[in-house]
């Protein structure tokens, strides 16, 4: 029996603006595309996955990366269109963790996951970079990460993989 | 506002009052960090002890709230939480900034 399967939690319906659903094996939510209602969905899931026992330092190494992928939707896939809906899923089993983003937003440039290299730091205080750190962020936190285009839709799946609960 | 200041010597002791400096907080974050540092002393400590979560945005406004200050002025940073601390080290940015695990250590290592 793992922390999993004894967590149970029950939280359907709406958190704030946040569309949510759960079950037994994982959660669902949805929400618009904004910087406000992206924060609301991130703490909603880095919430729900402490709840359901995952230690505080993996739930923030998944905040994190969720972050990134997140406001990469808010902030360029519905870049200078109305925002649209971004989902997420997570499933649970006694070893991983897998989220998946889903949103109808621009394809990725390409429709290749950026490589997400590490920003320069070794340089001049005024030419350090403000940005650019997300993917590396992402990619430096996930255990695998794929990207597909179905469609009109962007799919993000990302896994972690967990320690055994005995 | 998101901030609040006090000088300590000469040091400018600036506590950040929210949990969050992310992609929705970022540019107010680093507006309110030139409002309280446009004048005074010329060592700034940043207080993060009431941070517990910090995305690449809000990270780039720290960033960018240390370049504003000008090359004679410093921005020091005390008190970071661990989901804080973890994305400064993975981004390399604690070999940028000087880190100090609490208030008083940043304050002890200024020279008075």
């Amino acid at each position: 029996m793992t922390l999993w399967r004894q967590a149970q939690s029950n939280l359907p319906g709406e958190v704030g603006t946040v569309q949510f659903n759960a079950n037994r094996q994982g959660f669902a939510l949805n929400f618009r595309a904004t910087e406000m209602e992206a924060r609301e969905g991130i703490r909603a899931v880095a919430t729900q996955l402490r709840q359901r026992g995952l230690s505080e330092d993996r739930a923030g190494d998944v905040e994190i990366a969720l972050a990134e992928a997140i406001n990469n939707v808010v902030e360029h896939a519905y870049a200078d269109i109305e925002p649209g809906q971004v989902r997420i899923r997570c499933q649970m089993r006694d070893d991983k963790l897998l989220i998946r983003i889903s949103d109808q937003g621009r394809p990725l440039p390409d429709g290749q996951l950026p490589k997400g290299e590490p920003a320069n730091v070794e340089t001049d205080p005024a030419d350090l970079p403000e940005g650019g750190f997300g993917w590396f962020l992402i990619r430096q936190l996930v255990s695998e990460i794929r990207y597909e285009r179905r469609q009109n839709s962007n799919l993000l799946s990302l896994r972690f993989d967990l320690p055994k609960v005995s | 506002m998101s901030l609040t200041s006090t000088v300590d010597g000469d040091t400018r002791v600036i506590t950040v009052n929210v949990e969050r400096i992310d992609a929705a907080m970022a540019i107010q974050f680093k507006e309110d960090m030139r409002s309280e540092t446009e004048e005074g002393p010329d060592r700034v400590v940043l207080d993060l002890s009431q941070v517990t979560f910090i995305d690449s945005s809000g990270l780039g406004a720290i960033v960018a709230s240390m370049k504003q200050l000008g090359g004679n002025r410093r921005l020091d940073l005390a008190g970071l939480t661990p989901v804080v601390d973890k994305v400064f080290r993975l981004t390399r940015m604690d070999t940028v900034f000087n880190l100090f695990t609490t208030l008083d250590d940043a304050l002890a290592a200024s020279p008075k």
